[in-house]
């Protein structure tokens, strides 16, 4: 690791004005993310702002009915708080589908909206890499891309954003609450992270200095029709391939409003508006489910090793939306995936 | 009040109920601190990247890696690691369980393994051994004691809920 100065802040805005006024300072939360990368000599941090004492680890009901989830509350307290249990059951999942209990406990909110890709070659400061130094060039491209993007990829970057917590958020149309030098502002989910393009060094649309203080989710809605499905490598404790976090309104026998987020696929969620809306008035089934899959990847393209991802993630979508359809999401616990 | 500083830092940490003061360097991690400057060897450095739990400890009562917490970050809390949680004489149920169930081979994943399994239980969302298994992913054994390790934390967890199923009849 590289030396660096450490500050234990007692305020946001002590927080903001620290890392805003100094280009190599970073906020640390949870510190799996950022002191792991740091072990690579990938963040090389002048600074450290130590955030975890701030008070930004409350889950509060909001006036119209949702609730807002302090940035440093842990992974696992926001998966088994009683009340994302009961109205968000599509999060509480998806969290319990990532990392390890131990990790759950350490991360928190805001760490996981902003932990960067898993590229072997972002973590290799061997090689190239356009993400850690803007303009080497990179490995993935023709080098081994089976975590790697098939969705809004460009040529300078094919990672993939590897959040399971993030893609159950798109799905349920979060926003990110952030406090900058400038003042506060919200961002919708959607437009937090963003696609590579030729700047693959910027993951997000947040400004350095900028803090997130809090995600909020909307008033609940689709009840037990949700599901997140995750499928990696093994069967617990590892990275997506592809994972789909779906949510279905049932208008009597008709599909009424449709989420569906897809991870491990692209830069960031990925979402599709027009597909979705195309699903609304179809009648539950396979054919539907299937028509909508090659909507959702009709752009996906893959990279050579990853070609694969691209039926998976058909494949998964049409599971995915007859879990959520049926109400038996998928237990995380529960290895077979019907 | 904030502080800042570049170098050594004087933090308080209670190791298995001992308050130790004493003085780290931000880039000091935790299990780094416990094992060099501590000589508390149990929680065991596997991959130092947070990918195989064997440097599981308990912190406020918590699991975590503890190769990726920066011990400065760490001041004022509660640390237990396997040597706090019992001796050869007086072992936990966790520890006897695991000698019972010969749940480990070379035993390096071991402390790590039983940390973890203490925490589970205390966080009280594992009841069946495919919870179990799940939820004690983050602990590899790379001798693959796993049949042994979830008989052995079965069997903890049935004695726990032992007088609490008496209390309901
Ligand atoms: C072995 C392993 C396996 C994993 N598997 C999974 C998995 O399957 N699925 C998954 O989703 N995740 C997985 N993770 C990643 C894990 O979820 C993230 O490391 C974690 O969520 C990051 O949160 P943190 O609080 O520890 O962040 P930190 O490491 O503290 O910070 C991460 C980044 O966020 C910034 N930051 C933190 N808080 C804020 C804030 N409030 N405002 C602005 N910036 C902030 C930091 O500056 C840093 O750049 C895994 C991690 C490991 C080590
Ligand atoms: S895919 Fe992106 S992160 Fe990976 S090597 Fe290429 S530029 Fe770097
Ligand atoms: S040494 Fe910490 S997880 Fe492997
Ligand atoms: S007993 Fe050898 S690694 Fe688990």
């Amino acid at each position: 690791m590289n030396r660096f100065s450490y500050l234990r802040a007692s305020s946001v805005s002590e927080a903001v004005a620290a890392v805003a006024g100094d280009p190599a300072a970073r906020f640390i939360a949870g510190g799996t993310n950022l002191v792991d990368l740091m072990k690579y000599d990938v963040e090389k941090p002048g600074r450290l702002v130590d955030i975890t004492r701030l008070p930004l680890n409350a889950i509060e009901e909001t006036a119209d009915g949702g609730l807002k989830i302090g940035a440093l509350v842990p992974n696992s307290d926001l998966a088994y708080d009683q009340r994302v249990r009961r109205d968000y059951p599509l999060l509480s999942s998806a969290i319990l589908a990532g990392a390890s209990a131990q990790l759950r406990n350490a991360a928190t909110t805001g760490g996981n909206l902003l932990q960067r890709t898993r590229c072997y070659y972002f973590y290799d400061v061997a090689t190239p890499c356009n993400k850690r130094e803007p303009g080497s060039g990179c490995s993935a491209i023709g080098g081994a891309t089976r975590i790697h993007a098939i969705l809004g990829a460009s040529d300078s970057c094919i990672a993939t954003h590897p959040s399971d917590m993030c893609v159950a958020l798109a799905a349920l149309e979060a926003v990110v609450h952030v406090q900058g030098p400038k003042g506060d502002r919200t961002i919708p989910i959607a437009d937090f992270h963003r696609l590579p393009g030729d700047t693959p060094e910027t993951d997000n649309t947040l400004e350095h200095g900028e803090m997130v203080t809090a995600v909020e989710l909307p008033a609940p809605r689709f009840g037990a029709h949700h599901t997140y499905l995750k499928l990696r490598d093994r069967l617990s404790y590892a990275f997506a391939l592809v994972s789909i976090a779906a949510a279905v309104e049932l208008d009597g026998d008709v599909i009424g409003e449709v989420r569906v987020a897809l991870g491990g696929v692209a830069h960031k969620p990925w979402r599709d508006a027009d597909a979705e809306g195309a699903l609304k008035g179809a009648l539950p089934s396979s054919s539907a489910f299937a028509d909508f899959a090659d909507r959702l990847l009709s752009g996906a393209k893959g990279q050579g090793e990853n070609d694969f991802k691209v039926e998976l993630a058909k494949r998964a979508i049409v599971r995915a939306l007859g879990q959520a359809a049926a109400g038996t999401p998928q237990v995380q616990s529960v290895k077979q995936v019907n | 009040m904030a502080q800042a500083q570049a170098a050594a830092t004087s933090v308080t940490l209670t190791v298995n109920g001992e308050s130790k003061t004493l003085d780290v360097a931000p880039w000091e991690t935790l299990l780094d601190v416990l094992r060099e400057r501590l000589h508390l060897t149990g929680a065991k450095k596997g991959c130092d990247q947070g990918q195989c739990g064997a440097c599981t400890v308990l912190v406020d009562g918590r699991r975590v890696n503890s190769c990726l917490q920066l011990a400065v970050m760490r001041d004022g809390c509660e640390i237990t690691t396997i040597e706090g949680l019992g001796e050869p004489a007086s072992l936990h149920a966790m520890q006897a369980a695991f000698v019972k169930h010969d749940a480990f081979q070379c035993g390096y994943c071991t402390p790590g393994q039983i940390c973890s399994a203490v925490g589970m239980i205390r966080e009280g969302h594992a009841e069946t051994a495919e919870e179990i298994r799940e939820l004690m992913s983050g602990n590899l054994c790379r001798c693959g004691a796993y049949t042994n390790i979830v008989e052995a934390i079965e069997e903890v967890l049935a004695e726990r809920n032992a007088p609490k199923l008496e209390a309901a009849e």
